[in-house]
């Protein structure tokens, strides 16, 4: 069964079967405001926890989106290239944005659950 | 974030009910978006009307026997040669030529004069005015010290643009008519009012320096129109980027000279000749050489935006120069931009590369402005 985690950073993951959904969250679209690019990371890379994965661009600024956790990357969501704007309307459903086979189960337990997340953004 | 220095707005009450989220720019905690965002309300400036708070920027009288005069100095400019009630683009500029400040000046009557800053060098600017009108009791047009017989009033008003091609009409519906009001052209409709047919959208629209209390009326009723839309900075800064305005501080600055940011047009060629402005002398050595870098308008091929501070290379990866300002244009619906590069590089189609965090995008040498202007000229 799929569960869902959230970092300080504003992130999302769904894990099932050792491989995470990523995506930002709805508060973090809000606050980027309208997406106009996504640059989406490579197959198959490499990432530590901090990471750099994935930035989104929005009309006025770029901002960086970090590994939650180490692994590596299985897929990216390609339907951004044609619809960044689907972060916005969808951030934890269609905008998604990578998704990674874990290294690490255990660094799931440091991160947030949804009412943790709820209060850490007020 | 906000320090005690940061300066608020007079409005500040009618952008927070309106739900804007707020950012710091120049020292003022300002309305960056409203609930509608970025995308919408740039869009809706271009279709209909936008409504912008830039009290953030600063209105100075400057009046007196002096006061054309003092203006000649401190900018190429012909001030005695303006028409009561029009407005010319000028810079103040230093003894380099560099840009300390661009602003509009209006010719309000005989002896007087609006000017129109910019937040970040308000400051400066009023100083600089000042300091060019040092004993203004003195007599005589130009006294021995070299200051000019004018004062230097700044103006404390709330200030509004509205912009867009509905802009006329929503303020005739709010009862104020603009009908015989030409592009680049201000007047005092009322005691304390000061109103241009300008902006900085690209789009015909107004600029409106009133009393708080008079500003508050005419945002409510301007409101009221289903056309007019809040507008925060971020549209702003996107809107003047499509319309190949520049933003003093990124595409122009003291280190840059009008020759090279390409706005030889704001100057008139008998004050280029034999103007006594400031930097005169270093801006017709500028000319005489030719400038070694140009402003350039630049499109980015593909969606990804190319920002501020980006280096440029040409196709043997050889430095070509910056880029100062870019973003999204959300009317081009792709990425633009606008920089500095080699004088030889500056031919609209050349293609160049942007260093983008680590990859080369290609991006091309573009005219400006990338979304046509629709200025009510006549």
């Amino acid at each position: 069964m799929a569960k869902t985690y959230f970092t300080e950073d504003h992130e999302w993951l769904r894990v099932e079967g050792g491989i995470a959904t990523v995506g930002i969250t709805d508060y973090a679209q809000e606050q980027l405001g309208d997406l106009v690019f996504v640059e989406l990371p490579e197959l198959g890379r490499k990432l530590a926890k901090g990471d750099t994965a994935v930035v989104v661009e929005s009309v006025k600024a770029a901002s960086d989106v970090y590994a939650p956790v180490d692994g590596e990357i299985t897929e990216a969501n390609t339907s951004l290239s044609s619809d960044p704007s689907l972060v916005n309307s969808a951030a934890t459903g269609d905008g998604w944005l990578w998704k990674m086979k874990l290294a690490d189960e255990n660094q799931l337990e440091g991160l947030l659950d949804e009412a943790a997340y709820k209060a850490h953004i007020g | 974030m906000t320090g005690d220095d940061t300066k608020h707005l007079s409005l500040e009450d009618l952008h927070v009910a309106a739900g804007a989220r707020f950012g710091a720019f120049a020292g003022w905690s300002m309305p960056l978006t409203y609930p509608a965002g970025v995308m919408k309300e740039h869009l809706h400036t271009r279709e209909h009307a936008g409504l912008f708070d830039i009290s953030h920027m600063k209105l100075f009288e400057i009046s007196g026997p002096g006061a054309a005069a003092l203006l000649d100095r401190a900018c190429p400019l012909d001030a005695g040669a303006l028409d009561i009630s029009q407005s010319k683009y000028t810079f103040f500029l230093n003894e380099a030529a560099g840009i300390i400040d661009d602003l509009i000046v209006t010719r309000l009557g005989r002896e007087r004069f609006m000017v129109v800053a910019n937040a970040g060098n308000a400051e400066a600017d009023e100083k600089h005015l000042r300091g060019l009108a040092l004993d203004f009791d003195a007599k005589g047009d130009f006294d021995a010290k070299g200051g000019f017989d004018a004062r230097v009033d700044a103006l404390d008003r709330v200030f509004l643009a509205i912009q867009g091609p509905e802009a006329w009409a929503a303020l005739s519906r709010a009862s104020i008519e603009t009908g015989s009001l030409l592009f680049m052209h201000g007047f005092e409709p009322r005691e304390n009012w000061f109103m241009s047919r300008s902006g900085y959208t690209g789009e015909d629209g107004f600029e409106i320096g009133l009393p708080e209390a008079d500003a508050r009326n005419l945002v409510a009723r301007l409101l009221e129109d289903d056309r007019v839309l809040w507008v925060g900075l971020a549209a702003r800064d996107s809107l003047r980027l499509e319309a190949g305005l520049c933003l003093h501080g990124l595409d122009i600055t003291p280190e840059i000279d009008p020759a090279s940011a390409g706005l030889m047009w704001a100057i008139p060629k008998e004050v280029r000749a034999s103007g006594a402005f400031i930097g005169a002398d270093a801006l017709r050595a500028i000319l005489e050489r030719g400038p070694a870098q140009k402003r350039v308008g630049l499109k980015p091929e593909g969606r990804q935006p190319v920002r501020a501070d980006a280096a440029l290379f040409d196709a043997d990866g050889n430095p070509a120069g910056h880029v100062t300002s870019g973003g999204f244009g959300p009317s081009a619906a792709h990425p633009v931009a606008m920089g500095y590069v080699q004088t030889l590089l500056a031919k609209p189609g050349t293609k160049l590369f942007a260093d983008v965090r680590g990859t080369k995008i290609p991006i091309n040498i573009n005219p400006l402005p990338f979304t046509p202007h629709r200025y009510r000229k006549g």
